[in-house]
């Protein structure tokens, strides 16, 4: 018994950094509107930036004032961001917000390597509590009876603050409605300022508070995102108190999960999740959200088939990617192959988002899932490749049908939160079930067939499924599947008022972008002949945003074009480059800021300005107005 | 001159709203603007405070041109607005509402405390600690008045005060405006209800389809009956 109340002591404890990260992405989101993805970056600087303010001051005097101005550190950081960056982005849709703040995450993570090396840093103990309090028999650290109750009283000043202060009331009447606020004559921007440099107080001080508990490294930010964003989801966005019940459930469900499913714990949290979102969607605490804001996708530019000279232009593309084994040598081919593989992951996402309007921030779980379907078939039933290929990606179609069913009850920040949990979640499996995915070591020896064992004829295959399944998702897009798409993107209400089931349109969206992320994971463990988890990574969930991004959110073809370009780009940086992370992340902030339309977006303004004269083409004059008031 | 507004234009999007629209507010006058639905009333007001994204034209408030200025630095300077749709801060309690637009004293401006207001709409002292939410209308009405003379400012933009009210509440709305006439206050209110703004106002323009189409005093318009029913819904 008494094992089982020191379990829950430690989940409390736990709950502790998790609910003020938490918290501060709810009280900054509240205000801003910003999810503020670089939130866990920020948790990771307190924690080192403490660890090395504590090691330099000495006393217990010194280790306190080490954490709490470590936190003030990072939240000084957090002002010059928001000042920078953030002001630059409000008006933004989410999804480049999101994308914008995440760029930031990786800057920092190379940054972090840069500053204090690649190693794990053990910190300083709590003076006068490294101890541990005997109870029932076992113990109990000291410095976790000190978190737990630390949690309670944050979560109590926060709500004085809110309540009792003038600061607080402002705050309050602008998470609801910050226009009138500014129209009452206070300034929003420093209102602004100081709810992100609140916010990111608590995540530096949720960082800092876990030197004496855990080894600070430079993957803890994405690891605490994840679990914030859980906590955001099930608590509602936007409540504190929301975000201290959920951090503790998680957390004590992550404490007692280790106990009930040692392998694969996380799947405890997520059917908790799932529920509340089925009972509750706009979480426990929160409150229904008003209409999602515009996603990207609206286009001034009207989307339209393409004309005949576009299509020579495609066939004789085409026909040139198809020349490159004549030339080029294995390497270049085998790289050829892996830009056509990502180009068919970006252009399935690319369906979902632009046509769809649900910008999933975990597409590579799809993608990893297909790998994952391929590996399994080929290795445990020895099935021949074109078998493989054919019925691998249907794990993918199967993940995307059951995550998807989950993620189109939500819209916009919401559903990237879940997209991304859930992709975790398939990491996670990878990750951790050793037995049958082999955990970190992989599934090896997932070779192609004889037929197409040399690079230039599994290059020829790979281009000719991508230009199969690209031409597939474009019919797709102008079909009346395709319309009905649009329209439930552009406004789900007047679709849902004309007979369209909007809810079943999204999930078959998402299942169809699902199953060709699939296929395009088939095609890639055979490139790679190996399968690991990081096929289902962050990483790849967000190079294929960036991709569609650099590409021209708002055009048909821009995922291809993306993709081609971003792919060619990141596999020649990383030969370059130590600090991919921090160009790459760089790039994003300059896209989303500088370029937000794309290659092909810009692209298209050049042709309507009359200065490709080939691409011309008759314009609808739309009209635009939207009436006065 | 309180508030000089000339050649003022507005769009959303690439829609052209308002058309050189140009009015006048003197030192304590009521001034109403009058118009039918979609007119450009209240594009007006929202372009006077800076709340439209793109606008050009002169806008004078107190000797300083405020057309570049943003909407807190306008607000702050003493011009007053009260949006047509409440936009009641829901969560918040009536006092919180209050203490979101107090804002400190100006010379020569009336001066506005919590109690003084209170005596002004008798209805929200009884409710201090209730949430903005749980009001109905006619008293968020009243609340969004007096959560803008918390600011104390010397001129208030009223955006149809009497909308959806009911008549004996439209009385006391009539009422509470007089008095903020009385205390010196300059008032420029938009109105669809002819008699509402005859009670309370001296002068007054016509907006139509974005454009200024008459002014004059309230007895000049009461003697032009063709105006009346040409620009007016009666």
């Amino acid at each position: 018994m008494s094992f089982y109340i020191v379990q829950f002591l430690t989940g409390l404890a736990s709950a502790a950094s998790l609910f003020l990260v938490a918290s501060g992405l709810s009280i900054i989101f509240g205000v801003t509107r910003i999810v503020n993805f670089a939130h866990g970056a920020f948790y990771m600087l307190g924690a080192y930036v403490a660890f090395t303010l504590t090691e330099r001051l000495s006393g217990t005097l010194g280790f306190w004032g080490g954490i709490v101005g470590a936190a003030l550190i990072v939240a000084l950081i957090g002002v010059i961001v928001e000042m920078v960056l953030l002001r630059r982005i409000y008006r933004s849709p989410e999804l480049f917000q999101l994308l914008a703040t995440f760029g930031l995450t990786l800057m920092v993570e190379d940054l972090v390597v840069l500053i204090w090396g690649p190693d794990d840093l053990l910190g300083r103990r709590a003076p006068g509590l490294r101890g541990a309090i005997d109870f029932f028999g076992q113990a109990v650290p000291t410095y976790d009876i000190l978190l737990i109750v630390l949690g309670p009283v944050v979560l109590g000043l926060l709500w004085l603050l809110f309540r009792r202060t003038r600061w607080g009331v402002l705050v309050r009447a602008a998470t609801q409605d910050r226009d009138m606020v500014a129209a009452l004559g206070v300034n929003q921007k420093w209102l602004f300022t100081s709810v992100f440099a609140l916010g990111v107080f608590l995540a530096a001080l949720g960082g800092a508070l876990q030197i004496p508990r855990d080894a600070v490294n430079h993957t803890m930010d994405l690891r605490i995102i994840v679990d914030v964003f859980v906590v955001v989801v099930i608590g509602g966005l936007g409540s504190i108190t929301g975000a201290f019940v959920a951090a503790v459930l998680v957390s004590e469900l992550n404490a007692f999960g280790i106990l009930i499913f040692p392998k694969i714990s996380i799947i405890l949290v997520f059917l908790v999740m799932a529920v509340v979102l089925v009972v509750r969607p706009w979480g426990l605490f929160g409150k229904p959200e008003a209409a999602a804001r515009q996603t990207p996708g609206l286009s001034v530019r009207p989307w339209r088939p393409l004309s005949s000279n576009e299509r020579l232009a495609f066939i004789g593309a085409l026909i040139i990617a198809a020349a490159l084994p004549l030339l080029g040598s294995n390497y270049a081919l085998i790289v050829g192959a892996e830009i056509a593989i990502f180009v068919i992951f970006a252009a399935s996402l690319h369906f979902l988002m632009s046509v769809g309007g649900l910008a999933s921030f975990g597409h590579a779980a799809y993608f990893g899932l297909g790998t994952y379907g391929v590996a399994f078939l080929a290795k445990f039933l020895g099935l021949p490749m074109i078998v493989c290929l054919l019925i691998g990606p249907l794990l993918g179609l199967l993940g995307a049908m059951l995550f998807g069913w989950f993620a189109v009850q939500l819209s916009g920040v919401y559903f990237a939160m879940l997209t991304l949990a859930f992709a975790q979640i398939v990491w996670s499996i990878a990750f951790q079930w050793v037995e049958v995915t082999g955990g970190d070591n992989g599934i090896l020896g997932v070779w192609p067939a004889a037929f197409v064992a040399t690079p230039a004829r599994f290059y020829w295959l790979a281009l000719f499924v991508t230009a199969l399944s690209v031409i597939v998702l474009r019919v797709l897009v102008f079909s009346p599947f395709g319309y009905s798409l649009r329209a439930t993107r552009d406004s789900a209400l007047r679709s849902e008022a004309i007979g369209l089931n909007s809810k079943r349109i999204q999930w078959t969206a998402f299942v169809i972008a699902g199953t060709f992320a699939g296929i395009a994971g088939a095609l890639f463990a055979y490139l790679k002949g190996s399968v690991f988890p990081d096929n289902a990574g962050i990483a790849l969930s967000v190079d294929s945003l960036v991709m569609v991004l650099l590409g021209g959110v708002e055009t048909v073809s821009g995922a291809v074009i993306g993709a081609i370009v971003y792919k060619a780009l990141s596999i020649w940086l990383v030969s370059y480059t130590e600090l991919s992370k921090l160009v790459l992340g760089g790039m994003i902030v300059l896209i989303v800021v500088a370029f937000p339309k794309g290659i092909a977006g810009t692209f298209g303004n050049l042709v309507d300005s009359g200065r490709l004269p080939f691409f011309k083409r008759a314009l609808p004059r739309a009209s635009q107005a939207e009436g006065a008031e | 001159m309180k508030l000089s507004v000339s050649a003022l234009n507005s769009y959303y999007g690439p829609a052209h709203i308002l058309f050189d629209v140009g009015l006048e507010v003197d030192a304590g006058e009521v001034v109403a603007l009058l118009g039918r639905n979609g007119a450009g009333k209240s594009t007006t007001f929202r372009s006077i405070v800076g709340l439209v994204a793109r606008r050009d034209g002169q806008i004078v408030f107190e000797g300083t041109d405020v057309s570049k200025s943003p909407t807190h630095a306008i607000v702050r300077g003493g011009l007053g607005y009260v949006p047509e749709e409440r936009r009641i801060f829901t969560d918040l309690t009536v006092e919180e509402n209050l203490e979101v637009g107090r804002q400190p004293a100006r010379p020569g401006a009336p001066q506005w405390s919590k109690d003084k207001l209170f005596t002004l709409f008798p209805n929200l002292a009884e409710m201090r600690n209730r949430p903005g939410g749980r009001m109905s209308g006619g008293e968020q009405q009243m609340l969004t008045i007096a959560r803008t003379l918390m600011g104390n400012p010397s001129l208030v933009l009223l955006d149809e005060p009497s909308e959806g009210l009911s008549p004996k509440i439209v009385e006391q709305m009539a009422h509470a405006i007089l008095t903020m006439k009385k205390e010196g206050l300059s008032i420029l209110v938009s109105e669809q209800n002819l008699h509402f703004a005859r009670l309370i106002s001296d002068r007054t323009y016509i907006i139509e389809r974005g454009r200024i189409c008459y002014s004059g005093t309230m007895t000049e318009l009461e003697s032009r009956p063709d105006i009346r029913d040409a620009h007016l819904a009666v």
